[in-house]
């Protein structure tokens, strides 16, 4: 899938370890820009509109295509079997069985099958929801309970994005499938860490991701008072630019439990945000 | 009638393997003469999803009429019943001590899947 052909910059916010502080960076920047587009990928578990407070204006439900199987015109040849990568459809004594959990939604099997005999269902994999709070535009996608495929969620979420204004995205924690999915093709991905042990190991398995996207990246290093001065070394060493660094601040820690976002609560802040904005911009601009 | 059972290694002094789809082989013992042969699994060992539906295929396509293993998942347990197969869990040790326990009544069939499905 592309992304590219905007004009507009897509930033994403991501980070190894969970719980850094990629809502309360993506939340802040987005606010900044103005008019800009925020938009929570992180299906599994959303939390950016409980910062936003957006007025959800539509929800939309996200399918997937499964195989259908007429049993009367299936010849039990196996093909479609022999083609599923994923183990979704089997023949077995005089039936076709399909697990549309394990589904990929391909279309192999419709493809493979000489008879005719597949056509296509739907599996809800989740919902979209889109509204409006203080002139940011915000999308956010929210899996079914029990499903297990976020990627082609993610996408259906970024298919939202609005080309002519900044868009934010927040990504899910980790590097596996579904952060690939919120970060490949954006223009570039801001880094959140905290200066611990678990936080530089992270970080590190989240640049290595990064770099073999070869998207350009930002640290921001959270909490940056606690722990000790690995984080920064590491990223002087992989130069990597430290964007920001966020103290622990009990204020700050309040504000976070009150729902408000930093930019919000801090009007100082609200100037450092625009400022990384601005850095980020000339990073990618110095790219090109 | 052949009897397929999960096993660790490829004889009938191999240990039972606990798992169904992720077994590492298939003994089929014929419990009249004791003769067997083994359907390597390891396809399915390394299969990232599904290796329970793949297995009870290979067992089914082999003609097994009863699956002797420790535990199996609800798919699985599904494709089984659909070729009206049925299962025996919670079986351990060797591979011949589990089909002299069968040939000896001892064993019946489980009326649905041990465990949990991986997946959800």
């Amino acid at each position: 899938m592309k992304y590219r052909n905007f004009k507009k910059m897509i930033i994403s916010v991501a980070s190894g370890k969970g719980g850094t502080g990629k809502t309360t960076v993506a939340t802040s920047l987005a606010l900044s820009i103005g008019g800009a587009q925020l938009l929570d990928c992180d299906v599994e578990a959303p939390n950016s509109h409980l910062f936003v407070r957006p007025v959800f204006e539509g929800e939309d439900t996200v399918t997937m295509p499964v195989p259908r199987v007429d049993e009367d015109k299936c010849t039990l040849c196996g093909e479609c079997e022999a083609i599923c990568q994923f183990n979704a459809i089997v023949t077995i004594a005089d039936t076709v069985m399909t697990f549309p959990e394990l589904c990929h939604g391909c279309g192999g099997c419709q493809a493979a099958c000489p008879a005719g005999a597949i056509d296509e269902g739907k599996r809800t994999i989740g919902t979209i929801q889109h509204g409006r709070s203080n002139g940011l535009d915000f999308v956010h996608g929210r899996i079914r309970i029990g499903e297990a495929m976020a990627p082609p969620l993610i996408r259906q979420v970024r298919s939202r994005i609005n080309l002519d204004v900044v868009a934010v995205i927040d990504a899910p924690p980790g590097t596996s499938c579904p952060v690939i999915a919120a970060i490949q093709d954006t223009d570039f991905v801001v880094l959140v860490t905290e200066p611990t042990p678990f936080g530089l190991n992270d970080l590190e398995l989240a640049v290595e991701t990064v770099k073999i996207l070869k998207i350009p990246s930002g640290i921001i290093i959270n909490r940056s008072d606690i722990g000790d001065g690995r984080v920064a070394e590491y990223a002087a060493r992989e130069n990597i630019p430290v964007l920001m660094e966020i103290p622990y601040d009990r204020k700050i820690a309040e504000a976070y439990s009150r729902g408000e976002p930093v930019v919000q609560a801090f009007p100082q802040w609200r100037r450092r945000f625009a400022g990384l904005y601005e850095e980020i911009e000339k990073l990618v601009a110095g790219r090109k | 009638m052949k009897i397929a059972v999960s096993s660790k290694g490829n004889s009938l002094e191999s240990e039972l393997d606990a798992r169904f789809g992720r077994a590492a082989c298939f003994v089929f013992v014929d419990p009249n003469t004791m003769s067997y042969e083994v359907v390597e699994n390891s396809e399915n060992l390394n299969a990232p999803q599904g290796a329970g539906i793949q297995a009870a295929k290979t067992v089914a396509d082999r003609g097994a009429g009863v699956v002797i293993t420790g535990n199996c998942g609800p798919k699985a347990y599904t494709v089984l019943q659909q070729a009206d197969i049925p299962v025996i869990t919670g079986v351990s040790g060797r591979v011949k001590d589990a089909v002299e326990q069968y040939k000896n009544g001892e064993l019946s069939p489980s009326n649905g899947p041990s465990v949990d499905s991986h997946w959800r």
